[in-house]
């Protein structure tokens, strides 16, 4: 790890400030990804601005009945919290499906949505990696590419997208709220992560000198027709191979909205306005559910070792629909998948 | 008493050899030959301009208030092992993947080696070291013996740590649930089940 200089933020102001005063500065709140990569000599930074004294850990309801959920809140105090049980279950059970709960107890809500990928060459400074180092190429494209994406990969950069609670966030429509020197801005979920095109080297739509200050959940939470499957090489404490958010409004047997999300198969959370489009006014059965994953995976493309994540990601699909539509979401503890 | 055992640790290598004590003075004797071999003298760190960075920092581990300047790289896990001598808290993977280094931040378990020291003035930390009062074991600790629930014991430290957090959590009332809310501590040795029961037992449910 190269040396860099601490210094604590006081305020949202004095954090936008000092990292407005150095172009290499990070900032570090849980630091469960930062750190790592930092050993790793991924990241590079000179300062590192500690955010953790911010007053951003707070959970609250906002006049028009939505969840605003600071961007410090860590991930166990989110999963734990009363309102996001209750009213937002899907967002409770995805993050529980991450990571470990000594994790956590440290990863922040802001942190969540800025971490970066696992491919194992972003990771490995000795080999060629676009988004590490722009234009020294992909490894992953001819490499060992069994965990990489399906869906809106370029030739630049085929890597995924680690996170589950983003996976709900943008199935729920939360909003992400920013702050820079060039004054506050609400980003839509959808438009915050990046597709890699020729650009691998940046994640996210948050511009150079912003900073999180929360999410925002609308009303809706689908608290009744909802589900998180995800399906990973062991039973916990690992990334996804493919994981599926759903949300379902039900009129009877009839779907009179149905969401759904995908995670582990792009550079970002994935989701599809035509597929879900064929849920609408449909019965909720194996059909319906099969056409709509068929016209999310139509132009999955799949590499050397996992093309099989598209197989994967159909059946998760119908498996999830079929969960959220049963009321019988899956369980993050019992490993069971009904 | 594990606590007695790790303070005791540095005099035991004065009266009889210890493995700590052996690899330590090994160190110490490599560095030595390093600098009569032309190295400069600096202290370790101090090459790349680490001694500018310093940051203080105050904190209490084991309620005992330490005050230090660190290089703003030591990890929490380093500075318990490197700097206080409590070697309690394990190295794993030293990348938050296999919980060895859990040791509990203000009451709740955190991977120790995932984060900077100088992030935590003011804060409290235990570690297994500290678990013991007056000589007698944490219900935990004495469940782990009961049940047998280790075999080689270096991930135990951080197995203990971490079920002392999980039934501070108050949300694992399942088998089930304490195996996944205790996945992020491996056990190579493979002693899950007793674990699980140790657990149950210190639950007040064995």
């Amino acid at each position: 790890m190269i040396n860099f200089q601490y210094a604590r933020a006081s305020d949202v102001a004095d954090a936008v400030r000092q990292l407005a005063g150095d172009p290499t500065a990070k900032f570090l709140a849980g630091g469960t990804n930062l750190i790592d990569l930092m050993k790793m000599d991924v990241e590079r930074p000179t300062k590192v601005i500690d955010i953790n004294r911010l007053p951003l850990a707070q959970v609250e309801t906002t006049p028009g009945g939505g969840l605003r959920i600071g961007a410090l809140v860590r991930n166990a105090d989110l999963a734990y919290h009363p309102l996001v049980e209750q009213r937002y279950p899907v967002l409770a059970s995805a993050v529980m499906a991450g990571a470990s709960q000594q994790l956590r107890n440290m990863a922040s809500t802001g942190g969540n949505l800025l971490q970066r990928t696992r491919c194992s060459y972003f990771y490995d400074t000795a080999t060629p990696c676009n988004k590490r180092e722009s234009g020294s190429g992909c490894s992953a494209i001819n490499g060992q590419n069994r965990t990489h994406a399906i869906l809106g990969a370029s030739d630049a950069c085929i890597a995924t997208h680690p996170s589950d609670m983003c996976v709900a966030l943008v199935m729920l429509e939360a909003k992400v709220q920013v702050a820079g020197a060039a004054g506050d801005r609400v980003i839509a979920f959808a438009d915050f992560h990046r597709l890699p095109g020729n650009t691998p080297q940046r994640d996210t739509n948050l511009d150079a000198g912003e900073i999180i200050t929360a999410v925002e959940l609308p009303p809706r939470g689908f608290a009744t027709n909802y589900t998180y499957l995800k399906i990973r090489d062991r039973l916990s404490y690992a990334f996804a191979l493919v994981s599926v958010a759903v949300g379902l409004e039900l009129d009877g047997d009839m779907i009179k909205e149905g969401r759904f999300a995908l995670g582990g198969v792009a550079h970002k959370p994935w989701r599809d306005a035509e597929a879900e489009a064929a849920l609408h006014a449909q019965p909720a059965n194996a059909a319906t559910f099969a056409r709509a994953a068929d016209l999310l995976l139509k132009d999955a493309r799949g590499y050397e070792h996992n093309a099989f994540k598209i197989d994967l990601a159909r059946r998760c699909i119908v498996r999830a629909l079929t969960q959220a539509a049963r009321r019988t979401p899956q369980s993050q503890s019992s490993k069971k998948i009904m | 008493m594990i606590s007695n055992d790790e303070a005791s640790a540095g005099n035991a290598c004065v009266a009889h050899p210890t493995r700590r004590g052996i690899i330590a003075g090994a160190a110490t004797a490599s560095i030595a030959m390093g600098m009569s071999c032309g190295a400069s003298s600096q202290s370790p760190g101090s090459s790349d301009g680490a001694a500018a960075f310093s940051v203080p920092v105050s904190l209490t581990v084991n309620g005992t208030r330490h005050s230090l300047t660190l290089d703003p790289r030591t990890t929490l896990l380093d500075l318990l092992r490197e700097h206080l001598d409590l070697t309690g808290t394990k190295k794993g993977c030293d990348q938050g993947q296999c919980g060895a280094c859990t040791v509990l931040l203000d009451g709740r378990r955190v991977n120790s080696c995932l984060t900077f020291a100088v992030m935590y003035e003011g804060s409290q930390i235990t570690t297994v070291e500290g678990l013991a009062k007056n000589g007698v074991l944490h219900p935990l600790q004495q469940a782990f013996i009961d049940h047998d629930a280790f075999q080689c014991g270096y991930c135990t430290p951080g197995q203990i740590c971490s079920g002392v957090g999980l039934i501070a959590e108050r949300r694992a009332r399942t088998a089930d649930e304490i195996r996944e809310l205790m996945s992020g501590n491996i056990c190579r040795c493979g002693a899950y089940p007793h674990i699980v029961a140790a657990i149950q037992q210190a639950m007040g449910r064995s």
